[in-house]
């Protein structure tokens, strides 16, 4: 690399507790350089840029930045002093206030609180300049609760730019996005790397940290086991340095679907608002079968989540499972019917996090001859189920009369696996089932809907991971503003597209 | 008198105005505090801390504005002790207000019975007085009504605008607006969440206090037990009313006045035929309906209520 080093850490360290969350990591960036930093969830890369940022102290180690010319020492701690020295962050978690509009968020902090006028048009003129200059646009005088999540993430490199950051930390970017969006965001930072920003950005997406970036350092344990450039870098290369070995492949088998399991006719949910209503879904998923759902989230996943684990009712259409139409659903009729749920959001409706793991790993079959008798509960039943299921279904924590809220993401989809899978349903409603879980465990959760695929159950897994959906889906659907339309394609690009709504 | 006649007087328009105006101090000195996060239910007893402190400082000989200072400073203090048990020590907003409320309460009425033992009326001051702006007090309707009230509803007029102005139009009002939609936006951007939630609910606290003074230095000329009698709490049901802007909080707190008002004036008409305690209900059962009509669709401060702690993200 030709252009002068601007940043270096030296050797941060962090502890948590007795989690080292990051041990000595170094890392050097140039001017115009965009380098990934690749990890398996809690690997330590946020860690790591949150230091950089001032939001954490670290225990040892420095950064420098390169202030007129000379590599200065940057006060850690301190966000302000961040911000000063040029270091912009965009969180995964966006900052915004909602109620202000692009304007206001963007300028907040930048102007002195007691003055009794804002030189606006000032700041306004610098800003048109910036995105005349990176490419970045959005509306300036819609209140940012109003703009689409791509136009959000924009306004966030805006907020950074216009405190003249020099070096921009991404963090996930691409979380959010659709392909199209995420594309048109790496577009911009190619804009405006070439204008002499370096960006340094997190993400654990192997396809895109090969296409977009200069650099790959990789994370693993919170230690730093490498860096390449990307040009000599490919997938395999940097997964197994990501994992330490090579990742197993889940190996798919062919097979004929059989029975309908789950048909909806013609369905149609009205939900609180847009974002979370179906309307005039009709689709089957059969015995041997995984559907696939893609889609950006707040596009009816909810609704259709919610329908088919029985919290939500239809407005029209019918619901039947097994061949059996259903014509109350709510959630214990469902269970009933054989539907097994692995909800979204697993630590609020996959678990009660108060009660113990055993309890938890019965909590959908509280009524089952063998868990009670008379209205009492078997504690000797449910602690032989929870044995079993622990070592089954690989749960570590605390241990199983712990309570649940204190095992670890990924342990808690297991303990949810657990109790779904063990009841062998007849379909199985997957919303999200890796989101925010590291490799070895979203690998997990893959084989064991494959190994319910090949038992003879339906799945329909929703996810807004199109690699997990290529990866596992029989037949692919797309989701867009409550509209479902099949796929015959497999093909990225094409089902970006259709994601955006671009075509139907 | 035909009830509908009532309307039509000068002095009903004028009374409304003077109930609403230290209505119109609580509304916005609560909307400040909501609006950067934090609910100050220290309301009522700020109210009553104020009224205290403002006629005692005149009853001691610190003139009229001086006892308006006084009383502002007393609310800033209870504000204070809200905002360090709410915004640091991130507390329950609920638990800390009453708190707040039963303290400065019973504090306002243990100094005064201290500093007077064996009084059984009350002693007077010199309260605020008429404002006569030359010919304009003269003015037909009009001029009753506008113009023969005190510098405190004058105040409580430009407080306002003042605070409208902070909030659309300054740096500071962005900031605040800001902190009580996500604190995180204001701390990425290197602003303190905690000076801003602190500082904007001393300054509300201080309006809700001159809200209480008005009370003792312009409604009445002495300072009584029990004189506060909910207006906090009609206040922080006026915040909803309004959504949090304070052109609609002004509104509010008008209705408000002009309910009471009339009720006042609706007893010496049919008084005969209903008992009187109907009409003193009236005011609070019409702001209720106002409130679930104009609360539907209320936009919360998103951030309302929740304690925000640095480096938790």
């Amino acid at each position: 690399m030709e252009n002068p080093k601007i940043l270096s850490l030296n050797a941060l360290s962090k502890r948590f507790g007795s989690v080292v969350a990051n041990d000595a990591v170094s890392l050097d960036l140039h001017r115009g350089e965009v380098l990934a930093l690749l990890g398996e969830n809690g690997a330590g890369k946020t860690t790591l840029m949150n230091m950089l940022f001032g939001h954490y102290l670290p225990d040892s180690g420095s950064v420098e930045v390169l202030q007129d010319g000379v590599m200065t020492p940057l006060q850690l701690g301190h966000p302000q002093a961040a911000l000063a020295a040029g270091i912009g962050m965009v969180h995964q978690h966006f900052t915004l206030a909602l109620n202000l509009t692009t304007f206001d968020n963007v300028v907040l902090g930048s102007e002195p609180l007691f003055s009794w006028r804002r030189n606006r048009a000032a700041a306004r003129a610098k800003l048109l300049a910036i995105m005349e200059q990176s490419g970045l646009v959005a509306p300036l005088d819609t209140p940012v609760g109003q703009l689409s999540v791509g136009e959000r993430q924009r306004v966030e490199i805006l907020k950074a730019l216009y405190r003249d950051a020099r070096i921009l930390v991404l963090d996930e970017p691409t979380a959010v996005l659709t392909p199209q969006e995420a594309d048109t965001l790496f577009e911009n930072v190619a804009t405006m790397t070439q204008n002499g920003l370096a960006v340094i950005f997190i993400s654990h997406k192997l396809r895109e940290v090969l296409a977009f970036s200069n650099r790959i350092a990789v994370l693993r344990h919170g230690q730093k086991v490498g860096e390449i450039a990307t040009k000599d870098a490919d997938e395999r290369v940097i997964a197994r340095m990501m994992v330490g070995a090579d990742t197993p492949v889940t190996a798919r088998e062919t097979m004929s679907p059989g029975t309908p399991m789950l048909t909806l006719k013609d369905v149609s949910v009205q939900g609180q608002s847009k974002r979370d209503s179906l309307s005039r879904a009709s689709f089957s998923v059969h015995s041997h079968e995984i559907l696939g759902i893609a889609g950006v989230s707040g596009n009816g996943q909810s609704a259709l989540a919610g329908l088919v684990s029985g919290l939500m009712r239809p407005d029209r259409g019918t619901v039947s499972v097994g061949g059996t139409e259903i014509s109350r659903p709510n959630p214990l009729t469902m269970i009933t019917a054989g539907v097994g749920r692995i909800p979204e959001d697993r630590h609020h409706d996959g678990i009660v996090g108060a009660m113990t793991v055993a309890e938890n790993m019965v909590i959908e079959r509280l009524n089952d001859a063998d868990i009670q008798t008379r209205g009492l509960l078997n504690r000797d039943a449910i602690q032989a189920n929870a044995d079993r299921l622990t070592k089954d279904y690989d749960v570590r924590g605390p241990g199983s009369d712990a309570a649940a809220r204190l095992l670890s993401g990924g342990n808690i989809q297991k303990l949810i696996l657990a109790r779904v899978f063990d009841q062998t349903p007849r379909l199985i409603l997957a919303n999200q089932p890796t989101r925010g879980l590291d490799m070895g465990a979203a690998a997990e959760v893959g084989r064991r809907l494959l190994e319910a695929r090949k038992r003879g159950a339906g799945v329909l897994l929703i996810s807004e991971d199109l690699d997990e959906i290529l990866g596992l889906a029989d037949r692919i659907m797309v989701i867009h503003d409550g509209q479902l339309s099949e796929l015959t394609t497999r093909d990225r690009e094409e089902i970006g597209l259709s994601m955006a709504g671009e075509h139907a | 008198m035909d009830i509908l006649q009532i309307l039509l007087t000068d002095s009903f328009w004028a009374a409304s105005l003077r109930i609403a105006t230290p209505l119109i101090f609580g509304v916005l000195g609560a909307l400040i505090c909501e609006k950067s996060g934090v609910l100050n239910l220290g309301i009522e007893g700020i109210f009553a801390a104020g009224a205290m402190a403002g006629w005692m400082a005149v009853w001691l000989g610190a003139g009229l504005w001086g006892g308006l200072l006084a009383a502002a400073l007393v609310g800033a203090f209870f504000g204070l002790i809200h905002a360090i048990l709410t915004v640091p020590l991130g507390l329950s907003q609920h638990v800390s207000g009453l708190g707040v409320t039963l303290f400065a309460t019973s504090v306002s009425y243990f100094i005064y019975r201290t500093a007077l033992p064996n009084v059984t009326s009350p002693p007077r001051i010199e309260s605020f007085q008429a404002l006569d702006i030359a010919g304009l007090s003269d003015l037909p309707f009009i001029g009753p009504v506008l113009f023969q009230q005190t510098a405190m509803t004058w105040l409580a007029l430009l407080m306002v605008v003042l605070v409208w102005y902070v909030l659309e139009r300054t740096a500071l009002g962005v900031a605040i607006k800001a902190v009580g939609d996500n604190p995180d936006s204001v701390d990425a951007q290197g602003l303190s969440v905690y000076s801003l939630r602190i500082g904007a609910v001393m300054a509300g606290s201080a309006l809700m206090a001159l809200g209480g003074a008005f009370l003792t230095m312009s409604a009445f000329d002495a300072f009584f037990f029990g004189m506060v009698n909910g207006r906090g709490w009609v206040c922080i049901a006026l915040v909803i009313f309004a959504s949090w802007r304070p052109g609609k909080a002004l509104l509010g707190a008008l209705l408000f006045g002009a309910f009471d008002a009339f009720q006042v004036r609706l007893q010496t008409e049919v008084g005969a035929l209903v008992p009187g305690q109907v009409f003193l209900m009236a005011p609070y059962i019409l702001s209720i309906l106002a409130l679930v009509i104009a609360a539907r669709g209320a936009d919360y401060p998103r951030a309302l209520l929740t304690p925000w702690f640095k480096g938790q993200r």
